[in-house]
């Protein structure tokens, strides 16, 4: 025991000696988290769009404004002619265009019916459909004020409620996903070196010499990163709750007591490929381009997981953000409580020991 | 030159010997390539949808069959009370709720108006909105059927109606893969080109043999050429294996010049290595170099528009992101990639990255002869 004490108070040391990098690892998930938390969202507004329009009447011109002044548009200027949407789309300045055709006002009074054409640049799919559904909605209640008007009988209206986040902000839905992505990273790549640099400054062979057990060596290691990670955990916490308005709503202890898991379980993978990797430069490497971009897609607060094809859904079960992401959100945004959160919790813890066994097992190999 | 030469050699030999790393820097990219755009489909479809139908009249059973016909929505739950429709929500086995009030049929025909309710778990922002804008037109789309039916075809729509002719260009059959691979594939040469110029020169830090190469008469920016070559190399060797792959498993033929892109690309890396050195020389150990480069390559990756429109962000981020090269090179390959956009249309991002990439190599050369 006093063994291990005395290890990891020589990790210790060597993590707070190196002021820069303490300061790197602190300020740089903390600067992440408030960027994102405040630039990002998956809402598609302010797209902008071109408008040409052949008819310059009453109804053109009120139809117009309506788009402009929604949040979703931003007209930037009138087309003489369609000819030149091509070459604006191939500029890139503009999402879509919409083009009245003459006598749109005239039509809709004596044929009932004006159909105004809607473009949309779809080399981004996504906000092809979106921004042709957002126009789509836009004229469909100008339809529903003409209906209004003429006093159509059946009328069935919708109330609409949005839950939990009702100013559609991109702060709920990115926070616990980068939280997840941010922390799993850091906490991987942190580790992924621990056991490599004494490989390559060849302290290694004498840890492995001497008659300390290859546990307390692993301890040692990882305790520092867990200490790090948790103070990082309560400043993100703190930065949300004080800059972005989003307080735990659950029991912070049950949100800890998850974190705990999920810390671990990513400084165990950072272990995993330490004790494999050959340089400092091959773990890093494979913390971050093998982890970045899968971590980043399969957590799930980019794209929807149930979108994925079956083989890419099973493999995001082994991504442990994913697992946190879930927890997070329900603890700490809808305030949910254990019953809705044991079995991601669980899976987690099972994903620490799991690794951490094999960890283990891995380095005793090399002893011979 | 000569010198140059030898150096240029050494570091290719270096390079090359590494098979660990290189296989790192080969396969994993291409892998990710292949697999990752599967997982980047945004198609918002199977919108999980509870309905609590206190009305059980024939109308709201045809409004339910109607919806759930539409394609984008699935019924996931069908319950007695708005309770436990939340209680759904709660544990994301729905993303809406729609609810439709008692006597809904019988209060309809009476008072000729009455209102669905629909309550929207609004964490994702875009699932919610696209998920209320669909469900709010099939209501309309009900709407009119119910006239029809109930009042016959004497008495149709007698209001005029503006209808809206959409058209999708470049990419007609919104086949999203054509619009995440080429943006994924600037997402790995990213990595790679940072992170492989930032580490280097701190490797010889951290080693000691930097002290040695200084006191060697080679001059320094021949050095610093030295070791950017082979990863421009390296770099341009996997962007054009990504690019194949692209082809082989998306069937992406670029429908501009390749010229243009390849040229795009050498300005693009020219500086992205720049960013990689200037790192370098901030930079002690490994690790730090790694937590830099970590962070920015992070931020790229989230917020230069390749998962999240660059529109929607608040002007001072939109500042940011001006500031990004890999922004740029984004743009510039999707533009070039699915519209056949040429030289001219790309101007102002190619010229935005020579000159970031300028001041980032200024920057590092100056910090590294303060430094070293």
């Amino acid at each position: 025991m006093k063994q291990l004490i005395v290890f990891v108070q020589k990790e210790f040391l060597h993590v707070f000696r190196d002021r820069k990098t303490l300061l790197m690892l602190f300020g740089l998930p903390i600067a992440q988290i408030v960027l994102f938390g405040f630039a990002l969202s998956n809402e598609i507004k302010n797209s902008k769009i071109v408008v040409a329009d052949y008819s310059k009447d009453p109804v053109t011109t009120e139809l117009t404004q309506e788009i402009g002044s929604s949040r979703y548009f931003k007209v930037t200027r009138a087309l003489e002619s369609a000819d030149q949407i091509d070459a604006a789309f191939k500029r890139g300045d503009i999402k879509m265009a919409v083009v009245f055709p003459a006598h749109f006002s005239d039509d809709l009074t004596h044929t009932g019916t004006a159909t105004l054409q809607v473009i949309a640049d779809a080399s981004d799919p996504n906000q092809a459909t979106t921004v042709t559904n957002y126009l789509t909605e836009i004229v469909g209640s100008y339809n529903a004020g003409l209906a209004q008007a003429s006093g159509q009988p059946l009328q069935i209206g919708t109330q609409v409620r949005m839950l939990y986040n009702p100013e559609l902000k991109g702060a709920p839905n990115f926070v616990p996903g980068v939280m997840a992505l941010v922390l799993m990273l850091v906490c991987t790549m942190m580790t992924s070196v621990a056991i490599v640099r004494e490989k390559e400054l060849g302290t290694m062979e004498i840890l492995l010499v001497s008659p300390f057990k290859t546990v307390y060596i692993i301890i040692s290691k990882l305790m520092p990163n867990l200490i790090i990670s948790i103070i990082n955990l309560f400043i993100i916490l703190a930065l949300s709750d004080v800059f972005l308005d989003l307080p735990v709503k659950g029991s912070v202890w049950l949100l800890l007591l998850a974190s705990f898991f999920f810390i671990l379980t990513s400084l165990s993978i950072g272990l995993l490929l330490s004790i494999n990797a050959k340089t400092q430069q091959a773990a890093m490497m494979n913390s971050l381009m093998g982890m970045m971009l899968p971590t980043m897609l399969l957590t799930g607060f980019l794209f929807p997981i149930e979108n994925m094809p079956l083989p890419l859904q099973w493999l995001s079960n082994l991504v442990p953000s994913r697992w946190y992401f879930i927890i997070v959100k329900r603890v700490m945004l809808k305030g949910l409580g254990f019953a809705t959160v044991w079995k991601e919790t669980l899976i987690l813890a099972g994903m620490s020991l799991a690794l951490l066994t094999i960890s283990l097992r891995r380095f005793k190999t090399r002893l011979q | 030159m000569r010198t140059f030469l030898f150096l240029l050699e050494k570091e290719f030999r270096q390079m090359l010997r590494n098979r660990q790393l290189l296989s790192i820097l080969l396969i994993a990219p291409l892998i990710q390539l292949i697999l990752l755009p599967l997982a980047a489909d945004y198609t918002v479809k199977n919108i999980a949808m509870a309905v609590v139908d206190q009305d059980h009249s024939p109308s709201s059973r045809r409004l339910i069959e109607k919806i759930t016909s539409s394609g984008y929505f699935k019924l996931t739950g069908y319950t007695a009370s708005y309770n436990e429709a939340l209680a759904l929500v709660q544990r994301d086995k729905a993303d809406l709720v729609l609810q439709i009030p008692a006597h809904f049929e019988r209060d309809l025909v009476k008072e000729n108006a009455k209102d669905l309710y629909i309550s929207i778990d609004a964490i994702e922002g875009t699932k919610a909105n696209l998920g209320g804008a669909y469900l709010s037109s099939i209501v309309s789309d009900f709407n009119s059927e119910i006239r029809l039916q109930w009042l016959g075809p004497a008495a149709p729509d007698a209001t005029p109606q503006v209808t809206v002719a959409p058209a999708n260009w470049y990419n007609a059959l919104l086949n999203y893969h054509l619009y995440m691979v080429p943006a994924i594939l600037v997402t790995l040469v990213t990595a790679m080109a940072t992170m492989q110029s930032a580490f280097n020169i701190v490797q010889e830090k951290e080693s000691g043999t930097i002290e040695q190469i200084n006191v060697t008469p080679i001059r320094k920016h021949w050095f610093i050429l030295g070791k950017l070559i082979p990863y421009m190399v390296l770099s341009i060797i996997v962007f054009t294996l990504g690019l194949l792959a692209g082809w082989a498993f998306y069937g992406i033929v670029p429908v501009g010049n390749l010229l243009t892109l390849y040229g795009a690309l050498i300005v693009y890396l020219f500086a992205m290595l720049g960013m990689g050195l200037l790192i370098s020389t901030y930079s002690a150990t490994q690790q730090q170099a790694m937590s830099l480069s970590f962070f920015f390559i992070n931020i790229f990756n989230l917020m230069s528009g390749i998962f999240t429109a660059v529109d929607s962000m608040p002007d001072w981020a939109q500042y940011i992101v001006e500031t990004f090269p890999p922004s740029h090179f984004i743009k510039i390959m999707r533009m070039v990639v699915l519209k056949g956009s040429d030289w001219s249309d790309i101007g102002y991002h190619l010229g935005a990255m020579a000159l970031i990439g300028l001041g980032l190599n200024v920057w590092a050369i100056l910090n590294y002869r303060k430094t070293v």
